[in-house]
């Protein structure tokens, strides 16, 4: 064995000629390594399946002309974008590539964007510098930013679109969602605009808490809110009997009687002569364009702005009942709620009716004692450990800053900062999803409670928090589009006020401030005659058939309704054109008959609008048949002409009317002067 | 004996690694067999890539007399990227087995299957088609929710009531295929754009070619191919198990 290694040893490196030859050899086969690794690269074996596939094809040609060879590099120095995707991903912008089943050589799906303008990993992430499947998509040790999955894509659009996309559904939805349940009273989030999200869901103060509601019911509340409504934003803390009934304690303790106190019930409220009157006036009053209730047949009936009030009853005390029915604003001053005015024997039978909703099975296990000063004192330490004052007001306690982690850049966040846990994928998605579904799986000492979030929920909120990356932060500002703000608009004086007392802002928009639930107000005084106005505010008839929220009768005195009807006629005037300039006694008798022509045929407007009640049925637009009692001539034009320009998303499609047929519809429409749609309906 | 010690520690780790990988439902035992499996809900509906659909898919086994089998194995499986929870189970008492999917990573229409054993060991399966829109359908389905759909889905939901019935001439649900799928794309965007009248239809479709851009007209077509049901023929990729 010896020997012969001698003599192996003697044949190549014998004498000074062999072993330089020898040594010359091992040199030229080493320095063959890197061709050889480039040649047998991964990135090359798909360029040669690409020119394959497209060598295949009938536009062999033409896509054989577009293709360039080697290392492929979209470079975009100013947003830190060096991606190789296109080094394999080649028919990217093929059009006649769409039907590939290769995902690697389809061309991409349409989008808004040019991949020369913004790259692959602005969207999609992953690691734009690598030329190797494993290192570009999946985490690596250097690198830990994996391709982002399909379900979570719109967060790439969301770091420059602060604003709702249309095509961005699971963004704006997560967005909302954050918003709705107040992800932000503890965690601070800074948008790349500079802006700061806010929470819209009002969380009750507890102050007076004790005038409002009882022990028993906070305990259950608190142990779960769920369980009373299924629609509650409040999350779950998951306390332990002991913790709950600790914490009630505490909450009640602190609580102070309202200032002046609540009156006790009138005797009459107690028995409600006629309990349809309840129902009835909860119907009038439309407490359920706000408010969901369960009715008889088990159904959810109503909207989400408000609180659900089947169980009412058992959570509210009748004198805090009858007191909020009568004026919010004694107990609550910054409430949603309008402040109706009812006369005392509609409070009382609203009282009653609202009385008479209860569940006593929310509260039928909870037996508590009296409240020991120990127990007190443990429950305000949960109450400051747990930050429920970062949400509700609470005597005593001041509201937490920065209670919770910020989150502005919780999209970027380095994997080597996070704790996983068992059951939690391996990557910031992973992660991120796990702490929305399920926060107190990370450790039983974490503060952040349960909320209560569909799978689909939970993916929403995700895709919008991974939008809050390094990259929304810290790119040039031409590259995003800012969120929409709502401006401080408030109206002036006397009316001004009394648009407060009514909350017209929960439901309506005016000039950029107020909710969407209604129509925009801005220009209401051009649109709209004076009458028309008194009489709607007076006893608000049906506008919109097909619509479950309604504006609700306030019961105004004529005092208030005149001074918000002179206040918007003179106020809300578009700058456009002068709601008089075209006067209905000029119309002829043609013209009007002009209209109806075209109403019924070329335009069709009965498909959506109705006319007249015996022959029309559209109801996705607002019916007509008093139109020329509502509205202003000039402004039915207007509106004909360009609707989106007098109110920016309404779905009225645009017709490219010309001139004279506008003005003739118009002479047709403001000759519709028939009674309110409930009086027709009535007929 | 150290090496091998480490080695064999190596290589016991790099399986269990292996094996998380894998997603190969754990073998159930059934207790009963049936003769035919059915969907019983949750088939031909509209998602998006990568997402949860909104209805879990629930299929139903079957004896011969066509009332469901209890305890009878079911397994779901799909083209690559397609999740199911669960993506195996007993049925219930009623016969049915509910999973929800999560579809896979590309747009398109997905053919999932369900299937389980006979009494004689044969597989027996049912097809489930799932549609995932990309971006511009979605695009296209937004739209279609705020523009369309009152007029032109039979169906009413307590937030929006349709429209339909109030028409003279009713307009083709967007999931028509055996009509729409014969029209071409200029022609769908020539009705989009300059309304009925613009294809000698009933004017009753208003132009939107003023009130919509192009791209959203665009859009809406390819939202309407990836819907069209029996399937249009250029709409787009297929994914089914290999």
């Amino acid at each position: 064995m010896k020997n012969k290694l001698q003599a192996l040893w003697r044949l190549f490196f014998g004498d000074s000629a062999r072993a330089f030859g020898s040594a010359s050899a091992i040199l030229l086969v080493l320095l063959a390594v890197a061709p050889a690794k480039n040649y047998f690269s991964e990135w090359r074996h798909y360029q040669k399946q690409y020119l394959h596939l497209i060598r295949g094809r009938a536009d062999a040609v033409t896509l054989e002309r577009h293709f360039q060879g080697g290392i492929q590099q979209i470079w975009i120095p100013e947003q830190q974008v060096t991606d190789r995707c296109t080094t394999c991903h080649l028919g990217m912008k093929e059009a006649s590539l769409a039907d590939v089943s290769s995902v690697a050589f389809r061309e991409h799906p349409v989008i808004p964007h040019k991949l020369t303008e913004f790259g692959c990993t602005t969207c999609h992430r992953g690691q734009g510098a690598a030329t190797t499947v494993e290192e570009a998509h999946s985490a690596t040790e250097q690198w830990e930013q994996p391709l982002l999955p399909a379900k979570y894509i719109e967060a790439g659009c969301g770091q420059c679109h602060l604003e709702n996309q249309t095509g961005t559904p699971f963004l704006n939805q997560g967005r909302q969602l954050i918003v709705s349940y107040g992800c932000t009273h503890c965690h601070t989030i800074k948008q790349g605009d500079g802006t700061y999200i806010t929470p819209d869901d009002d969380p009750p103060s507890l102050r007076h808490i004790a005038d409002k509601t009882t022990r028993e019911w906070v305990y259950a509340w608190i142990k779960d809110p769920q369980a009373y409504a299924g629609t509650a934003t409040m999350p779950n803390y998951h306390l332990n009997d002991d913790d709950a009934r600790d914490v009630s304690a505490f909450i009640l303790a602190q609580s102070m009687p309202l200032e002046p106190p609540l009156q006790p019930v009138k005797a009459d409220t107690k028995a409600p002569a006629d309990p349809a009157a309840g129902t009835s006036l909860y119907g009038q009053s439309f407490c359920a364009s706000c408010h969901a209730m369960q009715n008889a047949a088990g159904m959810m009936v109503g909207g989400n702005v408000g609180p659900e009030l089947t169980g009412i009853g058992t959570k509210a005390k009748p004198e805090w009942l009858q007191d909020w029915v009568a004026n919010p604003n004694h107990y609550d001053p910054g409430t949603m709620m309008p402040h109706y005015r009812f006369d005392a024997a509609q409070v009382a039978t609203l009282t009653g009716f609202l009385e008479s909703k209860t569940e006593p099975d929310f509260v039928a296990n909870v037996h508590l004692d009296a409240a020991t000063p120990e127990q007190i004192e443990h429950g305000k330490r949960l109450v400051v450990e747990n930050g429920c004052a970062s949400c509700h007001e609470i005597n005593g306690i001041k509201k937490p800053e920065n209670f919770a982690p910020e989150l502005s850049r919780i999209g970027s966040k380095p994997l080597n900062q996070l704790v996983f846990v068992e059951g939690v994928e391996h990557s910031l998605p992973g992660y991120v999803a796990g702490k929305v579904r399920n926060p107190r799986a990370f450790g039983p000492s974490l503060k952040m409670p349960q909320f209560k979030f569909t799978p689909q929920q939970i993916d929403a909120v995700t895709t919008a928090l991974l939008a809050l990356t390094d990259r929304a932060q810290t790119q040039p500002p031409t590259m995003r589009i800012a969120s929409v703000q709502q401006t401080k608009y408030q109206p002036a004086g006397n009316a001004g006020q009394l648009m407060g007392d009514l909350r017209c802002f929960t439901c309506h928009m005016i000039n950029g401030h107020g909710g969407d639930m209604a129509p925009d107000l801005t220009w209401e005084g051009t649109a709209v005659q004076r009458e028309w106005l008194t009489q709607f505010l007076k006893n608000p008839e049906t506008l919109r058939p097909a619509l479950i929220r309604r504006m609700p009768k306030f019961n105004l005195p004529d005092a208030e309704i005149n001074t918000l009807a002179d206040y918007m006629m003179t106020v809300y005037q578009t700058p456009e054109f002068d709601r008089d300039s075209l006067p209905v006694s000029q119309f002829t008798p043609a013209q009007v008959e002009q209209g109806r022509q075209l109403f019924y045929s070329k335009f069709a407007c009965q498909s959506c609008h109705i006319a007249d009640y015996k022959n029309d049925k559209g109801y996705i637009g607002p019916a007509l048949a008093a139109n020329g009692k509502r509205f202003n001539a000039a402004w039915v034009y207007h509106w004909l002409k360009d609707p989106q320009a007098l109110r920016p998303g309404t779905i009225e499609p645009n017709q490219h009317m010309t001139d004279d047929e506008a003005r003739s519809l118009t002479a047709f429409l403001m000759s519709l002067k028939s009674g309110g749609a409930q009086e027709a309906m009535k007929k | 004996m150290k090496p091998l010690l480490i080695a064999v520690c190596a290589v016991t780790l790099l399986m269990a690694g292996c094996s998380r990988k894998s997603n190969q439902p754990a073998p159930l035992q059934s207790t009963a067999a049936g003769t035919a499996i059915v969907e019983s809900s949750g088939g031909k509906q509209i998602g998006y890539a990568g997402m949860l659909l909104d209805q879990p898919v629930v299929v139903q086994v079957n004896d011969a007399s066509g009332s469901g089998v209890a305890g009878a194995a079911v397994y779901f499986s799909g083209p690559s990227g397609v999740g199911f929870t669960p993506a195996a189970a007993l049925t219930d008492s009623s016969g049915q087995v509910t999973s929800t999917i999560e579809l896979g990573q590309q747009a398109g229409r997905y053919k999932l299957l369900a299937s389980t054993r006979d009494a004689s060991g044969k597989t027996i399966g049912v097809t489930i088609d799932e549609v995932a829109l990309g971006y511009q359908q979605t695009v296209g389905a937004q739209l279609n929710a705020q523009y369309c759909v009152r007029c032109h889905d039979p169906e009413s939901t307590p937030q929006r009531v349709s429209n339909m019935d109030n028409l003279s001439v009713k307009p083709h649900p967007f999931t028509e295929g055996d009509t729409l799928n014969k029209m071409s794309d200029a022609d769908l965007v020539a009705i989009i754009s300059h309304g009925g009248p613009a294809l000698n239809k009933s004017p009753q479709m208003p132009p939107w070619g003023y009130t919509l851009s192009k791209s959203d007209i665009a859009a809406l077509v390819s939202y309407i191919r990836a819907v069209a049901d029996p399937p249009y023929e250029a709409g787009g990729l297929v994914y089914a198990q290999k």
